[in-house]
């Protein structure tokens, strides 16, 4: 099915970014716009999902060239997921924002560059062209570059610099990357490819190919030797921006990998290996960064590495039902993430510090806040029936059959971890009194007026409403991630719904 | 020719990298620039060089007599320097701030945001 | 110091550099706009026509001042982006209102005089021109402004 539609994620926001340039220095229309903008495109992502949920792929060649040689746009059931997962954060965090970012940040184009981002993330999941890929990849880049910088303080600008630098080098190697396949293969169409690598008679190179993308995607997604530069700028910028970049950023790089690496490439035993090694790597550094961290956005920070290696760990058992666990997981970190982030701005908002040891006492005074906090921490933590749980059964379940007990060894352990610090986060922040009760601290929240509580608190709560459904209603996201890695498992689909008119 | 590009892009690569490798901000902006520039021709020697031939097919040819030059290498480098000149001018401008707010041009003293709290 | 480092800025704006910048402002925005309009089938385009507009603005403000140059423009360079997006946008999304997929170039029957023929993707190139001197021209004042 052809259809100009599929599009349309991409186009509302960037719709919504022209539209917020010209009310640059007009802040109330900024939020209102914004947010209309992004209930837009939430409605259009959830009607591109129904429609390639009912009929298939949808493909669209870009000005009318066919593929291979135009630019095509491909939505399977994978990328329809993503789109409807970014659509919810930016939904969220975009409703948070209009409270919890300040005016002089709105006057920057905190809104403009914000839609610029979503947008780069909605043609990244939507595109079929492996260098637009790449293009894709830049306009996120950059967006999030400005989102970490703006407002200038110092400990932003130093970790802005790491960031900048390691995604500046990723690109390169992507690029380069781009460019041995190019050379070797003579297509850039991601449906194309296969055929064209298949055919190469020299595996080495394509070997070397494969592990160049795995490199460029790793940096980006924070895995093993190249995550250090996540934990050191994701607590700098505001807790807004955190939940964009905590939820979604990293999935891009993994979203690339299921991609790349169940269409083009074939991966071989020894693909399979680095992926395994990898992942338990990246699984025990981000454990072990997160034990002894106070700062609460810290911690999230490492968490989001540790976890980043169950996704890597399920890509390289690469069976059926290990895909399915790794969609699965995929769904649940981004809702779970994004919504830590925007939990740790309240908590923020209200005793002015992240300090795990001088926060206290939270359970006593909003009990009501508390519990849907609890929500997210335990489903961050897969206690069941929340949402971690049943992907992380999966995954365990095939790291047995696969008799890796390396693996298995290492994805409890990371569990252990987790369920430890979230433990700990509980006690520490929720239940234990406030260190010492000092008068003179503001609570910026009971000043907020009413409508500023709601924008705060109503994302929040949505996405922990989310966490929910997806740990109630399992039978009905498994019914998707079957599908899902029904697809991953046999690209041909793909590749039909994309040359079919060659045949 | 083509032993020549490949000797410079193995040269732009290897400079760059050492270039990122040092601790001075600027020669970290300078390894980037060579990176992108080594990247950029590799791709444009990727598509096989073609002296002296426009990238155009006549209209009404069916099969390809003639030898023409791969157009995709020359579109993709054209993306690529824009948008290496795009992160360029936003390296440039995050590092002079980041000299100006921190006052010194040594990477390894950035480390504010790594100590807990 | 002071009176030295003074002497230094006024180094680049002699007569000779501001008499030939009246001369050659006009001329390269004549230039750009003939890049511009030649892109589709020859080398040149909305980039480089871009470019070669915010190179003739950037050689200006070497002459005269930064501030000069903005009072060139009535408003804020900054405002071109939004116009050159919208521009191109709308000419992407015209072929969708009449079915065609998104940024299929849709050209008019009879060729125009001096341009030739007229099509969506003019209007496209025009708006990633506006929106080069917009960018270029932002980045350089505000690299200017603060050194």
């Amino acid at each position: 099915m052809i259809s100009n539609f599929i599009l349309a994620p991409i186009l509302a926001h960037m719709l919504t970014a022209i539209v917020l340039m010209f009310f640059w220095k007009n802040v109330q229309a900024q939020k209102t716009i914004s947010v209309i903008g992004n209930c837009i495109a939430f409605l259009v992502s959830l009607r591109l999902f129904a429609l390639v949920w009912e009929n298939g792929n949808m493909t669209m060649q870009m000005g009318g060239w066919q593929a291979p040689f135009g630019i095509t746009f491909v939505s399977d059931t994978l990328s329809a997921t993503m789109v409807v997962l970014t659509a919810i954060v930016s939904l969220a965090v975009g409703v948070y924002s209009t409270a919890a970012t300040n005016i002089s940040r709105i006057r920057y184009g905190h809104f403009f560059i914000f839609h610029f981002l979503i947008m780069g993330l909605m043609g990244a999941f939507l595109t079929g062209d492996i260098f637009n890929l790449y293009v894709w990849f830049e306009v996120v880049i950059i967006s999030s570059f400005v989102l970490l910088t703006l407002g200038g303080k110092k400990r932003q600008m130093e970790g802005a610099v790491k960031y900048v630098t390691m995604n500046m080098l990723a690109s390169s190697i992507f690029l380069t990357a781009i460019g041995i396949l190019y050379g070797i293969t003579g297509s850039l169409n991601i449906a194309d490819l296969p055929e064209h690598v298949a055919a190469v008679e020299n595996r080495g190179l394509v070997t070397v190919t494969a592990l160049l993308f795995f490199v460029g995607f790793g940096i980006k997604s924070a895995v093993f030797p190249m995550y250090f530069w996540l934990p050191s700028s994701y607590h700098t910028p505001p807790s807004a921006i955190g939940a964009v970049f905590g939820g979604l950023l990293t999935k891009m790089g993994v979203y690339s990998m299921l991609r790349i690496f169940t269409v083009v490439f074939e991966p071989d035993d020894f693909i399979l290996g680095v992926f395994i090694v990898i992942a338990i790597l990246t699984m025990i550094s981000g454990a072990l960064g997160v034990i002894n961290k106070r700062n609460m956005r810290r911690i999230f920070s490492y968490f989001i590495v540790c976890h980043i290696g169950y996704l890597i760990a399920g890509i390289g058992i690469y069976t059926e039902l290990a895909l399915v666990g790794v969609v699965f997981y995929l769904i649940h970190d981004v809702i779970v993430k994004s919504n830590l982030f925007m939990m740790s701005g309240i908590i923020q908002k209200i005793r002015m510090t992240q300090d795990v040891y001088r926060l206290g006492g939270f359970y006593k005074d909003y009990p009501r806040l508390s519990l849907v906090f609890a929500v997210i921490l335990f489903s961050l933590a897969g206690i069941p029936p929340l949402s971690g749980f049943w992907p992380k059964i999966m995954l365990f379940q095939e790291a047995f059959k696969q008799e890796s007990y390396v693996l298995l060894a290492t994805l409890i352990f990371a569990s252990f971890i987790t369920l430890f610090i979230v433990a700990r986060i509980w006690s520490e922040v929720f239940w234990k009194d406030l260190p010492k009760p000092n008068a003179e601290e503001i609570d910026h929240f009971a000043t907020f007026h009413k409508r500023g509580k709601i924008a705060l608190v109503l994302p929040v709560v949505g996405l922990a409403m989310v966490s929910l459904f997806i740990g109630l209603k399992a039978s009905f996201v498994f019914e998707i991630t079957e599908r899902i890695a029904y697809e991953l498992k046999n690209p041909s689909i793909y590749i039909e719904s994309v040359m079919h008119h060659l045949k | 020719m083509e032993l020549l590009l490949v000797a410079l892009v193995g040269i732009l690569y290897s400079a760059g990298i050492y270039l990122i490798l040092r601790r001075s901000m600027v020669k970290l902006l300078l390894g980037f620039m060579m990176l992108g520039n080594g990247a950029n021709i590799l791709i444009f020697l990727m598509g096989e060089l073609t002296k002296g031939r426009a990238p155009i097919i006549d209209g009404d040819s069916i099969h390809f007599t003639d030898v023409y030059a791969d157009p995709v290498p020359q579109a993709l480098i054209l993306t690529a320097i824009v948008i290496s000149f795009g992160l360029t001018a936003f390296a440039i401008i995050l590092l002079k701030k980041v000299h100006a707010t921190t006052g010194t041009d040594d990477l390894d003293s950035l480390n504010v945001q790594d100590l807990d709290i | 110091m002071k009176k030295n480092s003074r002497i230094r800025k006024r180094r680049l704006d002699t007569t000779i550099l501001r008499t030939a910048t009246n001369y050659l402002l006009p001329l390269l925005l004549l230039f750009s706009l003939f890049v511009l309009l030649r892109g589709h089938y020859l080398s040149g385009g909305g980039f480089v026509g871009g470019l070669i507009a915010s190179i003739a603005f950037v050689l200006h403000s070497f002459a005269y001042s930064t501030r000069r140059t903005l009072r060139l423009f009535q408003v804020s360079p900054l405002l071109l982006i939004p116009i050159g997006l919208t521009l191109s946008f709308v000419s992407g999304f015209l072929p969708v209102i009449l079915g065609s997929p998104f940024l299929t170039g849709i050209w008019f029957a009879d060729s125009v005089a001096v341009i030739g023929s007229v099509g969506t993707a003019l209007f496209f190139d025009i708006g990633v021109y506006l929106v080069v001197i917009g960018v270029v021209l932002t980045i350089l004042f505000t690299i200017s402004e603060n050194v």
